[in-house]
């Protein structure tokens, strides 16, 4: 502590948890406009990453409300958030939002996998029987009817836009509404928290793209990183743009709560501010992803290196930036006079390692996703138009024998 | 019509039946009815009272503030305020201007034990037990920068500000309140339905008077609950039975005015037809109910 706080702020409110939450929100979203890029807006370059960064963002979405729910102090009462919401709390509406783009996403990634499914539904194992469940007895595919699915995949991903939007620039308003909190309180927060999502799942999909393609010995296409980081860099700049206009802006009104605001960025989150969020995560990435765009001679392999970098430091500063508000919004006492500092605990139920923990899981998601619909080498539609339909015909007695052991489909595919 | 009348007869049973589900379960689910944190007693008796009756208000004169500290340690004992520093329902701040400018404010432990010399011997007493002496009176009564951490030659000016909920017309705490715990009552004191708080803080965050604080771990409401959020009530069990706050009944001075706007004949009525009056932060449009004479530009 340092200089006066009300005696009520001695210590932080929201943990490093609630840091998590808006990351990984941002990750979502970011994950699905990519997705989008591609299905909407024709981006063929993006082909390879189109549909990973679907199952991307389903994984990160089925997290984000854990590290919210696990900072509760009832978490067994977090469902009355959706039982009893009050209309006029800004937060009331996560439960809904949540709900809303999860059910989005997940058919979507339904809709996009659907042969997958059907393909995998017809072979032995455990991915054959959670296949036959997610076929959802739909386990004929033709021509036409994916010419019905790309329809509604192209609608969803589209509606997805907006809803990406409101998701993240929803989490922007929960802090932005805050008028008590002058680190907070701009109406500029859902744009900057919005655009700075889409730079963190874009640079994700760079990391996870590439750290994949080479951990499956694949070559990585080329075209695709490059489009990305031409993405990349241009949300990168509008979001820079952004954050520093509303700086800007506070510093030139220079109203009361400037003196508090400056002194927080300059001396209680220096480092993680001008160090991490600004220097290593922004500038530094806008000038090495300038230069990708504008550099052409560059050797395909140095320009992968680079960009898988360039991109996980991107990551990072958002990361940093995410604190940089919640917590660093925190530190600032509402007597304008002091600051309360914060060290996360290690261990607990809000530390570091809980936070790790968190992280992580997404990623686990992600891979148990992959081993039942990888969005690589996937099956050809022709493949599973023409892959043998399940026997109707055989031994009354082999039927039952087989149905029982779960592979009566499995037979002839076999 | 399209719809015939067995299949209305049949909609409408099912919808009854429904809603009769949703409503017991709604019963059996945490947060429906139960206690406020107003119920310090657990035995509140509401039916002698009429909110809409009342208009509440509080004054504050900070010209006579003496910063004892008697008004937040009563709070402490009266609705069982865990002792904890973090935890005030209500405390006293004090402001020193020294001649070159510099302000300096403390309010150490919320100004329960009065104030004291960070430097000097530790008075400060956490648990009250022998700290009163056969006339009920505290034993210490600190003055204005007793115990001189401060060259007293350098003060120019010094005073005590006493700080307590603003119970705010406009209040931010009910409005972001995700589930509706936090709540205004008719006559217009915001109160947390503790059986219904999930803990999630929002409401701290959005108080810019810094007035809430989360039950510690290990301790409990005088309801029983843990790991929720806790405020000043104007000490509403009391005020509903014709009692006063009981910071007001505490204040050696009359530093605390409390009373009803809708009694022309109240004390608080008559301070302000002729006092000049302040809020705290009233840029920020929260119309707080706590009103201050005296109060300097430098209190936030």
């Amino acid at each position: 502590m340092d200089g006066f706080v009300y005696p009520n702020e001695g210590e932080i409110q929201w943990s490093i948890l609630i840091v998590l939450y808006p990351f990984i929100t941002g990750l979502v979203a970011g994950a699905f406009v990519v997705s989008s890029l591609y299905h909407v807006f024709n981006i063929k370059a993006l082909k390879p990453v189109a549909s990973m960064s679907l199952l991307v963002a389903l994984s990160f979405l089925l997290v984000a409300p854990l590290a919210l729910q696990a900072h509760l102090g009832r978490p067994e009462r977090g469902f009355q958030i959706f039982l009893t919401p009050n209309p006029t709390s800004a937060m009331a509406g996560f439960g809904y939002i949540w709900l809303f783009y999860l059910i989005l996403v997940t058919v979507e990634v339904w809709l996009v996998f659907r042969p997958d499914i059907v393909f995998y539904a017809r072979t032995r194992g455990i991915r054959g029987l959670v296949c036959r469940f997610a076929t959802l007895g739909v386990t004929e595919i033709s021509e036409e009817d994916r010419q019905v699915d790309e329809r509604l995949i192209k609608v969803l991903a589209g509606v997805g836009i907006p809803s990406a939007a409101m998701l993240h620039g929803y989490v922007g308003f929960l802090f932005g509404a805050i008028k008590a909190n002058p680190w907070w309180s701009t109406p500029l927060m859902p744009v900057i928290f919005l655009l700075s999502a889409i730079v963190s799942g874009i640079a994700l999909l760079i990391v996870m793209y590439i750290v994949i393609s080479k951990l499956r010995g694949k070559p990585v296409d080329h075209d695709c990183v490059q489009t990305l980081a031409k993405w990349l860099l241009g949300f990168l700049a509008i979001d820079l743009a952004i954050e520093g206009l509303e700086v800007l802006s506070m510093a030139y009104e220079a109203e009361e709560s400037w003196g508090a605001v400056s002194q927080l960025m300059t001396q209680q989150i220096p480092i993680s501010y001008f160090g991490i969020q600004l220097f290593l995560g922004s500038l530094i990435p806008l000038m090495i992803l300038g230069y990708l765009a504008l550099s052409s001679g560059m050797k395909a392999e140095t320009f992968t290196r680079v960009a898988l970098l360039t991109a996980a430091l991107v990551v990072v500063g958002v990361f940093a930036m995410r604190w940089n508000v919640v917590i660093g919004g925190q530190e600032i006492s509402k007597s304008m006079r002091g600051f309360v500092t914060y060290t996360p605990p290690i261990g607990g139920r809000e530390g570091v390692a809980a936070a790790a923990l968190f992280l992580m899981l997404p990623f686990y998601i992600f891979s148990t996703l992959v081993s039942i619909i990888p969005p690589w080498d996937r099956p050809k539609l022709e493949d599973v138009i023409t892959q043998p339909e399940p026997d109707t015909a055989g031994t009354a007695a082999w039927e039952t024998a087989s149905a029982l052991q779960g592979d009566v489909w499995d037979r002839r595919a076999r | 019509m399209a719809i015939s009348r067995r299949k209305f007869l049949k909609l409408g049973t099912h919808a009854a039946f429904g809603s009769m589900v949703v409503y017991t379960l709604r019963g059996v689910l945490p947060g429906e009815g139960g206690t406020d944190n107003a119920d310090a007693e657990g035995d509140a008796d509401w039916s002698a009272y009429r909110p809409e009756d009342h208009s509440w208000a509080f004054i504050v004169d900070t010209m006579k503030c003496i910063g004892c500290g008697l008004c937040a340690r009563a709070c402490k004992l009266e609705n069982n305020v865990p002792w904890e520093p973090s935890c005030n329902r209500t405390w006293v701040e004090r402001y020193r201007f020294l001649k070159d400018d510099e302000v300096l404010v403390d309010s150490p432990n919320g100004g329960i034990n009065g104030f004291y010399n960070p430097e000097g011997p530790e008075r400060i007493v956490v648990e009250p037990t022998v700290d009163f002496n056969e006339k009920g009176l505290p034993n210490y009564v600190p003055l204005p920068n007793e115990g001189g951490e401060v060259d007293s030659n350098k003060i120019e000016k010094s005073f005590f500000v006493p700080k307590l909920c603003n119970q705010c017309d406009n209040s931010p705490c009910s409005q972001v309140c995700p589930v509706g715990a936090t709540y205004k009552t008719r006559d217009g004191i915001v109160l947390v339905n503790q059986d219904r708080c999930i803990g999630c803080r929002y409401c701290i965050q959005a108080c810019p008077y810094g007035m809430r604080y989360l039950v510690p771990k290990g301790k409990v409401t005088p309801t029983g609950q843990s790991g929720v959020v806790d405020k000043c009530t104007w000490c509403y069990h009391r005020i509903t039975k014709g009692m006063k706050p009981a910071c007001v009944e505490a204040c050696p001075v009359g530093a605390r005015v409390f009373g009803d706007l809708n009694d022309p004949e109240s004390e608080v009525s008559k301070i302000l037809a002729k006092e000049r009056v302040q809020v705290l932060k009233p840029d920020l449009g929260t119309k707080p109910k706590v009103k201050y004479v005296g109060l300097d530009e430098a209190v936030k």
